[in-house]
């Protein structure tokens, strides 16, 4: 809602610098998002009255206009096409700032010498006074314009932007504005004056109008009048409709809009010659009913609109647009005016299946009262008798099914006093609903019967009016405590530890944490296997095709994202994660709604520096950020040889806790490696979280520190290449006394014979009760290599 | 005679020490005068062919030198061996100007750091994490906030449907646009008194800009018992201003509408960038809205089962992303979710 100060200041006195208003308007609710000054650079531009319009003698395109100042005249050279002997147009002297249109910023005027001629100001375009873009011409001032006087008095303005909230229709009207600037700052509001002659025929003789649908038409008001003129409007109006955002059409068109935006009531005029037999039917459309609205548009009217119709025929769409066919034209010379109040909700719907918003919908659609049809309509008519002549009918259509008893509300102190947190006295009370316009009755002390004005359909519970004293007294002006009472019970949640912890052990392994984002492409999603996913959630209402579908799984997103960093230009190590959610879909309730932990580890192995080989990440690297992350966590975990359909089968782990998989680690499948044009061998690891997180913990009981010395003893193995060295691992686990075993070294070639290869076995033994003897351990060793040879065919390698 | 020889052999132990300028030279020394078979036990060997009356007297001169010329040599070894260590050190000067070895870093993303602040920050006043659908019904997201289908506040709203006719299916479903359905999930599973922050994704359906995503985060808070106030609530805002944004930090509360509070305001703190003169990252006010907020609508109250004339409550919300904008001057929102690690890895702690 664009608010002309100057416009505004008709209603109420406005004794605040603009900012000032703005920014008390802001605290108040109204927030002002831009302050428009008009003209306030223009400190020595004035009105002149052009005398004499001459040919440049040394140009065939420029003229000589002589412009009277009132105290002076001045001379200057113009290229305007527009220009006559007699008009009033700003005028800039020497030294004035304007805007330069080719710039668009400010520039100080200079005397200048034009083909011979001093030229010593300027006449101005309305784009050089920042008025509007239009440089076609000189701005011609209305003839009411007084010579000499400084412009910025007779044409500057102030506008404030501001945007009203959802549930105050009277701020979209420059009367409820006025109204709250009112109760803000005390000063009385005064009405427009709305009175004219009713001397035509009465109104009935003139048109008929039914309510067919009064569950959807609460109040249908109108206004005859005849015999006027179509035509322009006055200056004074079209600025004031231009200030406000809108184009002037003509007089009565441009009274309907102005009186919408004085009283927040949409109007409408139809030519009543357009209208068959005089008749107005308010009733909801035909199956099938077409219309052609204002905007040209011939539309298909939705089941439920509400139309305008005449004996035959829709002539408008109710509470939104009117028809092309009833339009008001040059030639109208008769016609009615509607100011009619419809079901917020049915104006809503058929203006969002119609995709057509406008000024009027936006209104009703916020629930305007229906006390505004009246006085809007005798304020249109008397403007329009005013600007078009013709004579007006007696008397005015006034159908109201939708009559509603007076709101009241009952608000006590201590109501009050409970909400606020504080006592407001009984006279602030009063002072303070009575400056917003409501009436107050105080029956029995501290019991408050409020009445509020017609205006304000946001005013119906206790709350709402407490809510009126906080804002108007000023939400910094009520105190500041802090909660006292019980703390609540604490909310048990190991999940939410958990995913911290989760968190916090991959940051510290020299993972960056990415968030991605929950919708992706259905393409991107399809590159991977479904992996036992449901079919994914699709939007009915998508932005791109790049974020249709709700992710089923985190790999698509961590894969893009590391492609997406080397198509950036990043050629480091790139080791991220992320733990998010995945959405699987289910019949007739929300989606399943997982976490996951997915990483990938791509490239080299870490940044070049001068004493570190260079490697590229590999399996082994994802994996040990698992084995550090489960063994963190407490969760003993094994990693088998496992598959999955986007990784590489012959270097995917699956993670099993028991028999439970929790989690899986491998290099991305080539044939994923090449959709995404990785010149990398990325590695990925998935954890479900979800299963992670029901697992049981390892104890955190303290075990004794060792009290004899530990033997260690290192072997190494011959073994087939494909004997897997956990099962090594898993053959000499059990050994008595054996309290860790590592593999310390694995090794292929000569002179080993090919397809043997030897694998280096760390063995560490304690006893609890005594340190071990070399002989002791020598036999546990020898026992240990057996069973290795018994199951796998191991030799000790000599 | 004897205690004659053993001065000679004093001086001259004293002079070839001098002469000793190695740890080697040093050692052999130490034999030739101080060994077992050394020149010192030599001629205190010829005591046994002094008078006895004469022994102690001679014994006690080559005690003396004994300690003498051992105090020499520790000095004089001393002296050698730093001399010793610091050639050792010199020849193991590095160049400490090559760069470290390089210890693998992680990084936290920036939305991570700002949640976890906020909500420890709100953990000290008593409120607990929980965390809720982001696949809502119609019912959660609006209808229970007192945001009737139809509604113009809808407006306030763009939605994702996930049911076809979006709000015209039988149960529409769709992406949360705001943490505050869980305002009512949480009132339905737990009784007062209440205090929960919410962390999590949201989305809308709205077109991108510096200053909005279609997805982002939110945190909500619930306050519910009975006896609070627009005061206490107040309170806990500006407590979590100043505890988030610094202890100088002003805040100021403003008058605005949400369906599901009533008083409704917004919380803003004065720009620490401008200091309150006015500037481009606050937009020239010289104020920077971080939240709204309000006193739970009492037909929000009624929706959960509640009875506001026995239960109060308070409800604020607020963006994570918004927070670390102002935090780490981010000038654009959708930095946060395109994961450039450039972009990531600048944020530290
Ligand atoms: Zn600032």
């Amino acid at each position: 809602m664009r608010i002309s100060l100057r416009w505004l200041n008709d209603y109420v006195q406005i004794n605040l610098p603009p900012e000032e208003l703005a920014h008390r308007l802001s605290m108040a609710g109204l927030e002002v998002e831009a302050i428009e000054k008009l003209g306030d650079f223009w400190d020595s531009i004035r009105v002149g009255r052009v005398v004499r319009l001459e040919k440049h003698p040394n140009a065939d395109r420029l003229w000589l206009a002589t412009v009277d100042l009132g105290d002076r005249q001045e001379t200057v050279v113009t290229g305007a096409p527009n220009l006559r002997e007699g008009v009033k147009v700003p005028f800039a002297p020497v030294g004035a700032k304007l805007i330069d249109p080719a710039q668009g910023k400010l520039v100080e005027l200079r005397a200048a010498r034009i083909r011979g001629i001093e030229s010593r100001g300027m006449v101005c375009s309305e784009a050089e006074l920042g008025i509007s873009d239009d440089h076609s011409g000189i701005m011609i001032l209305p003839d009411d314009a007084p010579v000499g006087a400084p412009l910025r008095e007779y044409l500057g303005d102030v506008v404030l932007d501001a945007k009203p909230s959802p549930n105050r229709p009277d701020w979209f009207s420059l009367l409820g504005i006025a109204r709250e600037v009112g109760a803000l700052t005390g000063q009385p509001v005064t009405e427009p004056p709305a009175e004219y002659a009713e001397a035509g025929p009465p109104v009935g003789a003139l048109v008929q109008v039914e309510i067919a649908d009064p569950d959807l038409c609460l109040r249908y008001c109108a206004t005859v009048i005849t015999g006027l003129k179509i035509g322009p409007s006055p200056e004074w109006l079209q600025r004031r409709l231009r200030a406000a955002g809108m184009r002037p059409i003509n007089n009565v068109v441009d009274v309907t809009n102005y009186v919408m935006l004085e009283w927040g009531q949409p109007l409408h005029a139809f030519d009543l010659d357009r209208v068959i037999g005089r008749r107005i039917i308010v009733r909801r459309a035909r199956p099938g009913e077409r219309l052609v609205t204002l905007d040209g548009q011939d539309r298909a009217l939705p089941p439920d609109a509400l139309v305008i119709a005449d004996a035959e025929r829709a002539i408008g769409l109710a509470g939104i647009m009117g028809g092309a066919n009833s339009e008001v034209s040059e030639t109208t010379t008769a016609i009615v005016l509607e100011s009619a109040n419809f079901h917020p909700t049915n104006i809503r719907r058929t203006a969002t299946a119609l995709g057509l918003r406008t000024e009027a919908s936006i209104r009703f659609e916020r629930a305007i009262r229906p006390e505004l049809t009246v006085p809007a309509a005798r304020r249109a008519t008397a403007l329009i008798l005013e600007l078009a002549g013709g004579q007006a009918a007696q008397g005015m259509v006034d159908l109201y099914p939708g009559q509603k008893p007076e709101t009241e509300v009952t608000v006590t102190a201590a109501q009050i006093k409970r909400l606020l947190g504080t006592d407001i006295p009984g006279p602030e009370v009063h002072r303070v609903l009575g400056l917003l316009g409501c009436r107050v009755e105080e029956p029995e002390p501290g019991v408050y019967r409020v009445r509020p004005p017609f205006w304000r359909s946001d005013l119906n519970i206790r709350e709402d009016i407490i809510e009126e004293l906080a804002r108007i007294i000023g939400y910094d002006n009520m105190p500041t405590t802090m909660p006292a009472g019980p703390l609540p019970e604490p909310i048990f949640d190991p999940r939410r530890d958990l995913e911290e912890a989760v968190r916090d052990i991959l940051v510290g392994c020299g993972l960056q944490e990415v968030l991605t984002y929950s919708l992706v492409s259905k393409t991107l999603l399809d590159l991977f296997d479904r992996n036992g996913a449901p079919e994914p959630l699709r939007l009915v209402n998508p932005m791109s095709a790049e974020q249709e579908y709700l992710r089923t799984s985190l790999r698509p997103s961590l894969v893009n994202t590391l492609a997406t960093n080397r198509r950036r230009g990043e050629v480091g190590p790139v080791k991220i994660f992320e733990i998010g959610r995945v959405y699987w879909a289910r019949p007739d309730d929300l989606p399943l709604e997982l976490k996951r932990v997915v990483g990938v580890l791509s490239g080299p192995a870490g940044p070049r520096v001068w004493n570190r080989p260079e490697r590229e990440l590999d399996f082994y690297d994802a994996k040990g950020v698992l084995e550090t992350l489960f063994w963190r966590l407490g969760v003993d975990v094994r990693f088998e040889p496992g598959t999955d359909p986007d990784l590489h089968p012959g270097k995917t782990a699956v993670c099993l806790v028991g028999n439970a998989r929790v989690g899986v680690v491998g290099e991305l499948h080539p044939r994923l490696i090449d959709a995404f044009e990785l010149r990398e061998r990325p590695q990925l690891f998935e954890i479900d979280f979800e299963r992670l997180a029901e697992l049981p913990r390892n104890s955190r009981a303290y075990r004794p520190v060792p009290r004899y010395p530990a033997v260690e003893q290192d072997i190494a193995l011959v073994v087939a290449e494909t004997v897997p060295a956990g099962r090594l691992v898993d053959i000499v686990q059990g050994t008595p006394y054996l309290e860790r075993v590592d593999v310390f070294d694995v090794y292929t070639g000569p002179p080993l014979s090919p397809g043997e290869k030897s694998v280096g076995l760390g063995l560490v033994f304690r006893a609890p009760d005594r340190t071990l003897t070399e002989a002791e351990v020598r036999q546990l060793v020898e026992r240990l290599v057996r069973r290795l040879e018994r199951a796998v065919g191991a030799r000790l390698r000599a | 005679m004897i205690t004659t020889e053993l001065e000679q052999l004093r001086a001259e132990a004293l002079a070839s020490l001098e002469q000793a300028e190695t740890l080697d030279a040093l050692r052999e020394w130490r034999v030739t005068y101080l060994g077992r078979r050394g020149r010192l036990t030599q001629v205190l060997r010829q005591l046994g062919t002094i008078p006895p009356e004469e022994r102690p007297r001679v014994g006690a001169v080559a005690n003396r030198i004994k300690d003498e010329l051992e105090a020499a040599y520790e000095a004089r070894e001393a002296v050698l061996k730093e001399a010793a260590l610091a050639v050792t050190l010199a020849a193991e000067r590095v160049d400490v100007t090559l760069p470290g070895r390089p210890v693998d870093l992680g990084g936290y993303h920036p939305t991570t750091l700002v949640l976890r602040e906020i909500t420890s920050a709100f953990a000290e006043l008593g409120f607990q994490v929980v965390e809720g659908p982001e696949v809502e019904w119609d019912y959660y997201n609006f209808e229970a906030l007192n945001i009737p289908r139809d509604h113009p506040a809808r407006d306030m709203w763009n939605s994702f449907w996930l049911t076809p006719g979006g709000t015209e299916a039988e149960r529409p479903m769709l992406l949360r646009t705001h943490t505050s359905p869980m305002q009512i999930r949480v009132m339905e599973k737990f009784r007062p008194p209440i205090r929960v922050v919410v962390p999590g994704r949201c989305y809308r359906y709205e077109a991108t800009d510096a200053t909005h995503e279609s997805m982002f985060y939110q945190f909500e808070g619930l306050a519910v018992d009975e006896g609070l106030t627009f005061a206490d609530l107040k309170g806990t805002l500006y407590a979590f201003a100043r505890m988030l944004f610094g202890p100088e930090r002003r805040v100021r509360f403003r008058c605005d509408y949400f369906p599901f509070v009533e008083p409704g305001c917004d919380m803003s703190i004065d720009c620490s960038h401008c200091g309150g003169q006015g500037c481009r990252v606050c937009g020239g006010s010289g104020w920077i809205e971080i939240m709204g907020a309000g006193m739970v609508h009492p037909q929000v109250l009624r929706n959960v089962g509640l009875d506001p004339d026995r239960y109060q409550g308070f409800a604020f919300g607020g963006g994570p992303e918004r927070v670390a904008m102002l935090k780490y001057g981010i000038e654009d929102i959708r930095h946060f979710y395109a994961n450039d690690l450039r972009f990531l890895r600048q944020f530290r702690w």
